[in-house]
């Protein structure tokens, strides 16, 4: 068989794979939304609705305070790994990357571990210190799975940062919180951005974390789920579906652009 | 030569990794301790897993088992598309592999959805393991051809199947002689994540399963629900014990994938 | 003495030595080259002037009798011309220039006074509201040299400032950075590998070989009086003759040759230009290789001495390779020098 056939048969796999159950579903899901008493207004319904709005205004509340302390966070400890060789820093990397690969449910374990009825805060502090529950307990639980995908960037950018840069400007006077301002941060920018999109957009998704957390915080996925499982209103589950895959969807496609590379989704 | 500002920078590193790793001794230790809520002083046991292996071993086999077949389809799925993309780049091959990352950006729960809309009344597939087989492989595909690509795309492979055509290879042994061996350093780091995340994959999963089907995750967010703590964490711990060499190999087989596209 | 280094030694965790114990004084407004190939301590002993180092305990560094060791970079103020440039690509070329003014925290009209007599100096007025981005690599040295100098430091370092060009506009560059380099007036450092680069520019070269400095000198005397055969053979490319000294005479493979001196026991260098091609000669050869390189021509000899012998003739034409010729070399212009130790 010629050379372009083979190639052209390596690819039948993937098609028939993608049109069934990626492709289809997809346009299923979106002519699904469509489907309610109210049709293709539901969408503009969304914006309308109290309950959906709140929602939609917590989730991006909460998203975006995770992202800018995961981004404080892990920017802070990504340069400092990245600029000091010492015993025991590979642990220490391991440590904060490792938690990359855990499913939400058991982030949101950990954070019940932390700061549940049984919790350690509870232990060693006194009264009733129980926090896992409430909207810091989320908002720590999505900083927890964030804080490794932030510094994961990170770090990748700031090892290509010219070290020669850093010494220029220390020879021209420049006192360490200077270099920090004019030389790291500028040359970091884009893999700041590209790192705090993929946070948002995963704390936007995230599901699992608040599953287990079961909090009485509304967030856009809980929604989703409640309305589909408790509810039957599959339109609406549908399209709030849809709004939230664009809009994560739409981060990421932001931060490919700005780093060139990609962390997946998760939580 | 601590000065202020590299004290700061350390006790961030610290806290966090603290914070990330603190809730990890925890659930190890209530594991395997008799009764957390005395803590230590009440005794280590191995009572606990025994009693998680009961309830749960089921879940845990699947696991393996889906994550087993979704290493398998990926492979025969991902392998050859990747290597017909690394033979056209441009921007078709780009929209493609932006097409199949869409699980990757869209969330769990969405997709979930998509495919029930679309598939949910055919009883046989939806009640079926397949079921969730297909959102695993929709979920770790763009993975293993990611990486498969990246490996590909980096070694001159049209020069190195020029010169096994000019011997005389036809295209299958090409694919087979020359692709796949160059190949292997991106296929391995490739299976490593796909087994590792499909093994962890929870938001897809949790939508698609049914109470003869739960996967290890949907078995830890039950736990979570309904145990006790000592019973949580105990499953918790097997989990870890799982998940982390495999976290570790595949740090390892990635890095040295990458080391390749340098 | 303006700049005195006492005792500078590097010692790299795992041991790796560097740099030996080395001594060092430059006068003001001399400028000085380290030359010496790749890891004889050349780069690390300007780190270690600029703070970018920090050299073995016991090490002295005074400017003008004050004592440089203690200070961080950042308050040494020495001006760094890094190989690469390390150019702010976040700002624009004024921004570069003026950013050690604005670190001194001068007013804005002292630093753009200042900018713009720095960028006059360079010739960069057309290229003054760039980025940076948008410059050759001969304009960003420029950049660099200007930003360095801009902020007055009391020295100037520069590492490898012209490797990072193409070969056609080395030549070319070298002349014009000599040329700014005593405009300024400043007391400068530069580290290469080039000895033509060195010589060119410098007042005084410190060859280094091996964490040591091998001779320090004017270039002429480098090149004219080597004090071992390091020198002799990293400047101006002498070759061993090898032989025997006896009685003020060297006996080789193609003949006796008359020596300026007594040097038994040393081993005799020569360079390629002192090997003449004459009708009655005292060394016998047979012409090996003869290579065109348009002012003269390299011929390979053998037989005059135990290895290939290379002459450079200067001449409308040259013996062809098999021809037999008889060679001169005059007797100041064989170098006795200690034997070498070990391969260098």
């Amino acid at each position: 068989m010629s050379s372009r056939l083979f190639v052209a048969l390596c690819l039948v796999p993937l098609a028939v794979f993608a049109l069934a159950f990626l492709a289809l579903p997809i346009v299923r899901l979106i002519l699904a939304s469509g489907e309610g008493d109210a049709g293709w207004a539901i969408y503009w319904q969304i914006l309308q609705t109290p309950r959906y709005l709140t929602t939609l205004i917590q989730t991006v509340v909460v998203s975006i305070a995770v992202t800018l302390a995961a981004l404080a966070v892990s920017t802070t400890a990504g340069l400092f790994l990245t600029r000091n060789r010492f015993r025991g820093r590979a642990v220490l990397l391991s440590i904060l990357t490792l938690p990359l690969a855990f499913p939400g449910v058991v982030v949101g374990f950990m954070i019940i571990l932390l700061g549940g009825r049984q919790g350690l805060f509870n232990a060693l502090l006194p009264g009733h210190v129980v926090f896992a529950y409430s909207i810091f307990g989320l908002f720590l639980g999505y900083l927890y799975f964030s804080i490794p995908r932030v510094l994961l960037t990170v770090m990748a950018a700031a090892e290509k940062i010219d070290p020669s840069l850093e010494e220029a400007a220390r020879t021209l006077g420049a006192p360490p919180h200077r270099v920090v301002i004019d030389v790291l941060i500028p040359a970091l920018a884009p893999a700041l951005i590209a790192a705090g999109a993929i946070a948002f957009a995963t704390a936007m998704g995230a599901f699992g974390t608040a599953f287990t957390l079961a909090t009485n915080i509304d967030v856009l996925p809980m929604v989703i789920y409640t309305e589909f499982t408790l509810s039957a209103n599959i339109a609406m589950a549908a399209a709030l579906s849809v709004l939230l895959g664009i809009v994560t969807w739409a981060m990421l496609f932001l931060a490919r652009t700005f780093s060139g590379t990609t962390v997946a989704a998760g939580g | 030569m601590k000065n202020p500002g590299r004290f700061l920078q350390l006790s961030v590193t610290l806290l966090a990794a603290a914070f990330l790793l603190v809730p990890t001794i925890q659930s190890v230790l209530a594991g395997l301790t008799v009764n957390y809520f005395q803590g230590l002083r009440s005794g280590l046991t191995l009572n606990w897993i025994f009693v998680v292996w009961d309830l749960y071993s089921s879940s845990i086999f699947l696991s393996l088992g889906i994550a087993l077949a979704c290493l398998v389809v990926t492979l025969i799925i991902g392998v050859p598309a990747a290597y017909a993309m690394a033979r056209n780049p441009g921007r078709l091959t780009r929209a493609l592999e932006e097409f199949i990352s869409l699980p990757l950006a869209i969330p769990g729960l969405a997709l979930a959805l998509a495919l029930l809309q679309l598939y949910g009344t055919y009883k046989g597939f939806r009640l079926s393991w397949t079921f969730i087989l297909v959102g695993h492989v929709l979920y770790t595909l763009p993975f293993m051809v990611r990486s498969v690509l990246s490996v590909l795309a980096a070694i001159d492979l049209k020069t190195l199947e020029e010169g096994a055509a000019s011997l005389g290879a036809g295209p299958a042994r090409r694919f087979i002689d020359i692709v796949v061996p160059n190949a292997l350093p991106g296929i391995l780091a490739g299976a490593l994540t796909v087994v590792t995340l499909s093994i962890g994959e929870f938001n897809l999963t949790w939508m698609l399963h049914t109470p003869y089907l739960k996967t290890l995750p949907v078995g830890l967010a039950d736990s979570y629900a309904s145990m006790r703590l000592e019973i949580a964490s105990a499953y918790t711990l097997i989990f870890f014990v799982m998940i982390v060499p495999l976290l570790l190999a595949m740090q390892w087989a990635s890095a040295r994938a990458q080391r390749i596209t340098q | 003495m303006t700049l005195t280094l006492r005792n500078i030694a590097k010692t790299f965790p795992g041991g790796a030595r560097a740099l030996m114990p080395t001594d060092l004084d430059i006068s003001e407004g001399e400028i000085v080259s380290l030359l010496g190939p790749s890891g004889c301590g050349k780069t690390t002993l300007l780190r270690i002037i600029a703070g970018l180092e920090t050299a073995d305990p016991g090490a002295q560094i005074r400017f003008k009798g004050e004592d440089m060791g203690a200070l961080p970079v950042e308050r040494r103020k020495v001006g760094m011309v890094f190989q690469s440039y390390a150019l702010f690509p976040n700002m624009s070329v004024r921004s570069n220039i003026g950013y050690g003014l604005k670190m001194q925290s001068l007013p804005r009209d002292q630093i753009d006074a200042r900018v713009d007599e720095v960028i006059a100096l360079c010739r960069l007025e057309p290229y003054a509201g760039r980025a940076i981005t948008a410059l050759s690599g001969g304009q960003r040295q420029r950049v660099a040299l200007a930003r360095a100098f801009a902020p007055r430091p009391r020295l100037l370092l520069l590492d490898e400032p012209l490797s990072a060009l193409d070969a056609a506009l080395r030549g070319a560059l070298r002349d014009e950075l000599a040329a700014l380099l005593r405009q300024f007036g400043i007391t400068a450092i530069f580290v290469t590998h080039d000895q033509d680069e060195a010589m060119a520019i410098a007042d005084r070269v410190a060859v280094m070989s091996q964490g040591r400095v091998a001779q320090i000198g004017t270039p002429e005397a480098l090149y004219r009086a080597p004090e071992n055969a390091f020198v002799a053979r990293f400047v101006g490319n002498a070759l061993p003759l090898g032989g025997l000294i006896e009685d003020g005479r060297l006996h080789l493979p193609g003949g006796v040759l008359t020596l300026a001196g007594h040097s038994n026991g040393k081993a005799a260098f020569v360079r390629a230009e002192d090997v003449k091609i004459v009708a009655d000669g005292p060394l016998a050869a047979t012409v090996e290789t003869v290579t065109f390189l348009g002012t003269h021509y390299r011929i390979g000899l053998r037989g005059a001495t135990h290895e290939t012998l290379f002459c450079l003739h200067q001449g409308v034409s040259a013996p062809k390779p098999g021809e037999t010729v008889r060679l001169a070399i005059a007797p100041q212009s064989i170098l006795t020098l200690d034997p070498e130790k070990a391969a260098a």
